[in-house]
């Protein structure tokens, strides 16, 4: 399973302070601590870091590389900042991973033939500008487009990591059946099957803190299920870890608990807040 | 060869509710099936009309409701009994706008006195609203609640941020709980999870899922209601069961359709006429949707949405 540890983050205060001051310390220290919990892919996220975006990940690619040896996972909309942290990434543990392109016809036609140019891997999200999509058929849909493009500019498909959108459950919850049916349907769309990858987080979305918990668990659990290969995640979270360890939400979730979770994952229960507590 | 009609079979039922007292008390809810889909099980109640009230009049009542109601409605008293004799609506809907904290601003007693005169003067059940500004309902609708103590009552709207109160005040004087969420079938249950864990008996509350004028988001209303209906019925969540509770009045006539003048917009016929139609259409549709009560402003409106109903019903 691919884990891509997400905490290297413009969003958060303390990484976007290093990250401008080009302060080593706590991007490294982050970057060790979720190697050491698991991660065995780091994202890095810079924002669309208009002012210096080649600068800083050149610098951020290396300094990161430095204390962890895996591969980065470069997320920015800055296509100048993406090769310059292609071109610094030290690719001895692995191939770097560009997040990402979607379905849009601009996307595929910049950041693809980045891509093919480099032959690093891309997440390819399954989303256009016409809106989200409506189910898993339209999310293999737009697969389709993006595996199209990859080798119309010479990139394998195998580096493709097809992101089928997670949404968050609060409002969308037939989505969550939706985008476990299309990492299935992902996969018949090659031989050797296609890679997938979720932005995991996404689901307990505006859900009380004490519920993301299980639901991250049972949405994980379930989407392995299926079949997927990579995820982006928080490696700090040790309980969410421990599911990964023995891929059972039981471990650290009542099982009565568990069973309801899987019931509003598939729809069968109306998700509310507290569904656990009726 | 004869056809046999394909029925689905339901595990849930619609909770019934009954308002008011003695011969005049009204039960809504109790349906096994689809809305007036009678085919496949028990459609429960026929859907209960509330002619509304108002304890205050907006600066610029709408044309066509003058018409049909302005001798009456410069007294929230006389204009009660006026839908009870003439009318015969079998529930009338009190709205204390004079409350408001942005309008008159009245005291939670003042309403509680207009509260307490209608009262007197019918027998149908009464259903209070507040002027739903969540802090000034909670003072205003206890105080109405105390003055209604015995009458079966059903009043609101309880919001997330004053369910607390207004859901005491109800069960300390025996009345009935409006659970309000907007336009969100996940807050809707939520909001029953809360009353329930706040010992609020679930068979006494009636969920208003957010009314929505014709052409200004009937369509999303309508799926909502949809949704909250199929997990009562055919998931069989105890949480989606209580009956709904369509607040028309205070979405069809604030739109343009019905108050523009004709010398404005020509194109769009009489304006007597045009407001009877938006809230007729408007209330047609959300009984199709599943809903068991309606506040309804129009009598004339009403009264061609119970002929409607007569038919539904068979």
């Amino acid at each position: 399973m691919l884990l891509i540890g997400e905490r290297i983050n413009v969003i958060t205060k303390a990484q976007r302070e290093a990250m401008i001051n080009r302060d080593p310390k706590p991007i490294q220290e982050m970057a060790k601590a979720q190697v050491d919990s698991g991660a065995n892919m780091l994202d890095i996220n810079i924002g669309p870091a208009e002012d210096d975006g080649p600068e800083l990940m050149d610098w951020i690619v290396k300094t990161v590389q430095e204390v962890a040896q895996v591969p980065l996972c470069l997320d920015t909309t800055n296509l100048d900042a993406i090769r310059a942290g292609l071109k610094a990434h030290n690719n001895a543990w692995g191939r770097a991973m560009i997040n990402s392109t979607s379905g849009e016809t601009e996307r595929l036609n910049t950041f693809m033939p980045v891509a093919a140019e480099y032959q690093c891997d891309i997440i390819g999200l399954c989303l256009t500008g016409s809106g989200l999509p409506a189910d898993a058929n339209e999310r293999a849909a737009i697969a389709v487009d993006i595996m199209g493009k990859a080798m119309e500019v010479g990139l394998p498909v195998e580096n493709i990591h097809l992101d089928p959108l997670v949404l968050m459950l609060n409002g969308n919850q037939d989505q969550a059946l939706q985008c476990i049916q299309a990492v299935e349907m992902f996969q018949a769309l090659n031989d050797p099957p296609m890679k997938t990858v979720v932005g995991l987080s996404n689901i307990a979305n505006t859900a009380p803190a004490k519920m993301k918990g299980i639901l991250t668990a049972v949405f994980y659990k379930m989407l392995v299920d299926a079949g997927l290969t990579g995820a982006i995640i928080d490696p700090l979270e040790k309980e969410f870890m421990e599911v990964v360890r023995t891929n059972d939400p039981t471990s650290i979730y009542p099982a009565d608990q568990v069973e309801k979770t899987v019931k509003v994952m598939r729809g069968e229960i109306m998700y509310a807040h507290s569904y656990l507590d009726i | 060869m004869a056809v046999e009609i394909l029925k689905e079979n339901y595990g849930g039922k619609v909770i019934t509710v009954e308002i008011g007292t003695g011969e005049t008390a009204v039960k809504v809810g109790g349906a096994s099936a689809l809305p007036f889909h009678s085919f496949e099980g028990d459609v429960g109640h026929r859907p209960l009309i509330a002619y509304e009230v108002l304890d205050a009049l907006p600066e610029e009542p709408p044309v066509s409701l003058q018409a049909q109601l302005g001798a009456v409605w410069e007294d929230p008293v006389k204009w009660a009994l006026h839908c009870q004799n003439d009318l015969k609506a079998r529930a009338v809907a009190l709205r204390l706008v004079s409350t408001d904290p942005d309008g008159q601003d009245a005291s939670p007693e003042s309403a509680a006195e207009t509260v307490k005169k209608v009262l007197d003067a019918i027998d149908i059940p009464l259903i209070i609203l507040g002027c739903f500004k969540e802090a000034k309902d909670g003072p205003v609708l206890k105080a109405a609640a105390d003055a209604a103590r015995g009458r079966n009552c059903l009043i609101g709207k309880a919001q997330e941020e004053n369910y607390k109160t207004i859901a005491a005040a109800a069960t300390s004087n025996g009345h009935k709980l409006i659970a309000f969420s907007n336009l969100d079938f996940n807050l809707a249950k939520q909001i029953n999870i809360l009353l329930s864990q706040a010992d609020f008996d679930i068979n006494n509350v009636v969920i208003d899922p957010t009314a929505s004028a014709l052409g200004y988001g009937l369509e999303y209303t309508y799926s909502v209601i949809e949704r909250i209906r199929a997990a009562g019925l055919v998931q069989n969540d105890a949480m989606m069961q209580p009956p709904m509770f369509l607040d028309l009045a205070s979405v069809v006539w604030k739109i343009k359709e019905v108050k523009a003048s004709e010398e404005e917009l020509p194109e769009w016929g009489d304006l007597g006429e045009r407001g009877v139609h938006w809230e007729a259409s408007t209330a047609v549709s959300m009984l199709m949707a599943g809903a068991e009560i309606l506040v309804m402003a129009s009598p004339r409106a009403a009264q061609t949405v119970e002929k409607s109903v007569d038919q539904l019903m068979g």
